[in-house]
């Protein structure tokens, strides 16, 4: 069967197999081919895939719930998505979530994702009680920030290399809304951004959306989003019937003039600042749910993200750069977000560090590599990183600058033969 | 509302019946031969719906031991599927009848004995609504899967009688006719990603033939019309063909 991560780039011909019990897995390991787990596939690279994949998604019971501490005991191919729609109702709500809810807990753990509070909360990796994890050379190995540090600090950001979570206890936190009291600050350029990012660090949540198109004094205007958790009594929220896109859009039909277009109809109509507005937490955390299978807007040949992290004391002259040279490559990117960080963890390969993280999605074009091996310059001079659950492009030595740890983590692989037996298309093409 | 499955661990029993909990707020009692994986489907269901559900032991083969099963039940279904199914080896049943048998017991043979046990329940109650997995492979028979195709087609023909007779019961029976289905029973096989259904989908399937009372219902939709044309070769060129 054919196979891709979300951004439909690379497409691979893969054979993949479900599993509904951990002897299955083991199974895996004992035959001699390699391969990698696979979730729900919204890493947009090739973070989870391999000729040979197992299928998580319906390995995904619900095995204890204590309703006095919100710990959730599940198999690892729940999303996101099913444990909101129903613990939401029961007033519990994970304690981090990406930008989309249709996420296994295995790859928001493997990604050690981060949320609109990376700030205040970190990445998922801490709301981790504990978690069972099938490793090729001891079987099936407990493992949280007290029992096994080793490999909890390898198993989360590990990118499925380290092996396969089965089981894990997450911790909810209790919640009395639907909603999120949300406020919208326009931004005119790159410096007032910046500043508001820093005015609103007590909101717990915060992200901004960026125009990638504007230049000159423009450059760097954006809209920031924050918000709290409401208090208004109503857990009803629902989300909406999700809207379809039905086939792949001829790829001209994004461009730089259509991109223009939208991002100057998208400032104008939140250019007045909002204050506490009530938005439903699906509206809010997860905009691009609502429409099913957008992924499709870009096209056949499929789309890249390309998403990285610069430290905050670089960050103004950093991006300038950035911007600058997406602005005069005039290559558009439809959904640019900028985001602060907090301070980073001790996981392995982690992506978040303390500073300004910007994600941008591409069509795929000829012209889009060099423009993106050139940024990859830009971010390791200043010491920034490039996010592996949305690469599909970067080469072994960018790779290395940006993971100083990256040997550590690949000795690691070698010493429990995970080397061996679990590897991605990424892991070998950056030698992980 | 209760609602008994056969053959719980299923892929696609286990999606219908949480469509069951989460929308007829139905109290499930799953029923199998694996256990372990029945206890935590169970389990599964009552931390997810907020309904009871329980698992307890079944083996369709064991004909002698269904009355038993039933009586022993401490509360009688309102809904019962059978979702147990062999789809065993073709080649081997060729060769081995044994293997033709043991095909035959379950998909036919284990489902008209607990089915029969069902029917008089619900047709002393006057109420009652019975789901059957059957299958496209008993609608004509090919040379790749004929043993398993026969055994299928029986127990089509079995619940259009049972439908017939307890009609006058208020008895619903459906009929359901999958395609391909993408679960551990056809794990490895290629099949076309565009004919096959996950079990999602035909568990919303039987969810919505349940509430309009269909007699029948083929899952995907269009499996109706494909079999509409592949019943409809002459047997003159069916003959010949690698369907
Ligand atoms: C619209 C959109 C918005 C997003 N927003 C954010 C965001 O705000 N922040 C953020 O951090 N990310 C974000 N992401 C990325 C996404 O959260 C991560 O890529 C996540 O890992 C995807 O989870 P998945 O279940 O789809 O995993 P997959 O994409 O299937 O796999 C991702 C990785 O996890 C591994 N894996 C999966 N399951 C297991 C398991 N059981 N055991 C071991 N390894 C496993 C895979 O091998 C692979 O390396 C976004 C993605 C989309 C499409
Ligand atoms: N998959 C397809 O493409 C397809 C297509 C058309 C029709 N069907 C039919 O649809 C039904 C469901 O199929 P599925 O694909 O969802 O199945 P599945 O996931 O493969 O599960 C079949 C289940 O049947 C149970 N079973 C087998 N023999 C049994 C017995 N003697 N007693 C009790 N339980 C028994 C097994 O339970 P334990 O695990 O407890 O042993 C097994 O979990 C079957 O009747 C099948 O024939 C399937």
């Amino acid at each position: 069967m054919k196979l891709h991560g979300w951004g439909k780039y690379p497409v691979i011909e893969s054979c993949g197999k479900h599993f509904s019990r951990d002897g299955e897995v083991t199974e895996l390991f004992e035959s001699k081919d390699e391969f990698i787990p696979h979730g729900m596939g919204r890493s947009y690279g090739d973070s989870a895939l391999n000729t040979r994949v197992a299928f998580t998604k319906r390995f995904n019971r619900i095995l204890d719930f204590d309703p006095i501490n919100g710990l959730l005991y599940s198999e690892s191919g729940l999303t996101l998505s099913e444990i909101i729609d129903i613990f939401l109702p029961r007033g519990w709500f994970p304690m981090i979530v990406p930008g989309t809810r249709f996420v296994t807990l295995g790859g928001a753990i493997s990604g050690d994702v981060h949320g609109k509070n990376h700030h205040a909360a970190g990445c998922f990796s801490q709301c981790v009680e504990h978690m069972e994890v099938l490793v090729p050379d001891k079987g099936v190995v407990k493992c949280s920030t007290k029992e096994n540090p080793e490999l909890f600090s390898m198993v989360c950001g590990g990118m499925g290399l380290t092996g396969v979570i089965l089981r894990t206890c997450i911790r909810l936190r209790q919640v009395t809304s639907g909603y999120i009291s949300e406020n919208i600050f326009p931004a005119a350029n790159l410096e007032e951004i910046l500043r508001l990012f820093e005015e609103r660090i007590n909101d717990e949540y915060s992200v901004a959306w960026i125009d990638c198109l504007a230049s000159g004094s423009r450059l760097g205007r954006s809209v920031l989003m924050t918000g709290t958790h409401a208090a208004n009594g109503d857990l009803t929220a629902k989300p909406g019937m999700a809207l379809t896109v039905p086939f792949d859009a001829p790829g001209f039909l994004l461009n730089k003039h259509t991109v223009e277009i939208f991002n100057h109809f998208y400032y104008k109509s939140n250019s007045t600042p909002v204050r506490e507005r009530m938005t439903s937490l699906y509206k809010f955390f997860f905009p691009l749910d609502a429409i099913d299978s957008w992924n499709r807007i870009y096209g056949s040949r499929g789309f890249l993200q390309y998403q990285f992290v610069i430290p905050k004391q670089a960050g103004k002259e950093g991006l300038s750069i950035v911007l600058n040279k997406i602005a005069s490559s005039g290559m558009a990117s439809f959904l640019a977000v900028l985001k602060l960080f907090g301070a980073k963890n001790s996981n392995t390969l982690s992506f978040p560090m303390e500073g300004y993280t910007l994600a941008l999605d591409f069509k795929i074009q000829d012209r889009l590599f060099p423009l993106l091996t050139e940024l990859d310059a830009v971010v390791t001079d200043f010491g920034g990183r490039i996010y592996l659950a949305k690469d599909a492009r970067m080469d072994r030595a960018t790779f290395q600058k940006c993971y100083p740890e990256w040997e550590t983590f690949r000795q690691y692989r070698e010493k429990t033969f995970a080397v061996n037996s679990l590897n991605s298309l990424q892991s070998k093409r950056l030698g992980i | 509302m209760i609602m008994l499955v056969l053959g719980g661990n299923s892929e696609t029993a286990f999606e219908t019946a949480k469509q069951f909990a989460k929308h007829q707020g139905a109290e499930i009692i799953l029923a199998s031969r694996n256990m372990e994986q029945l206890e935590k489907n169970a389990k599964d269901i009552e931390l997810r719906y907020n309904v009871p559900a329980s698992a307890v032991f079944f083996d369709a083969d064991d004909t002698d031991s269904h009355r038993e099963f039933y009586t022993s039940l401490a509360k009688k279904p309102d809904i019962a599927m059978i979702a147990f199914g062999r789809l065993g080896d073709q080649e081997k049943a060729q060769a081995d009848f044994a293997e033709a048998e043991k095909i035959f017991k379950t998909n036919f043979f284990g489902a008209a004995s607990i089915l029969e046990i069902i029917a008089a329940d619900f047709e002393e109650r006057g109420q009652g609504t019975i789901i059957a997995m059957s299958s496209v492979a008993g609608e004509r028979g090919r040379k790749s899967n004929y043993i398993y195709g026969s055994s299928k087609a029986a127990l089509t023909a079995y619940l259009s009688g049972l439908r017939n007779r307890l009609a006058p019961r208020n008895v619903d029976v459906i009929t359901v006719i999958p395609g391909f289905m993408n679960t551990k029973m056809t794990d490895g096989m290629e099949l076309p990603p565009a004919l096959t259904a996950e079990p999602e989908q035909v568990a919303d399937d039987i969810l919505r033939a349940y509430k309009k009372r269909k007699p029948v219902v083929y899952t995907k939709w269009f499996w109706r019309w494909i079999m509409f044309i592949i019943k409809s070769i002459p047997e003159k060129i069916f003959k010949n063909t690698d369907i």
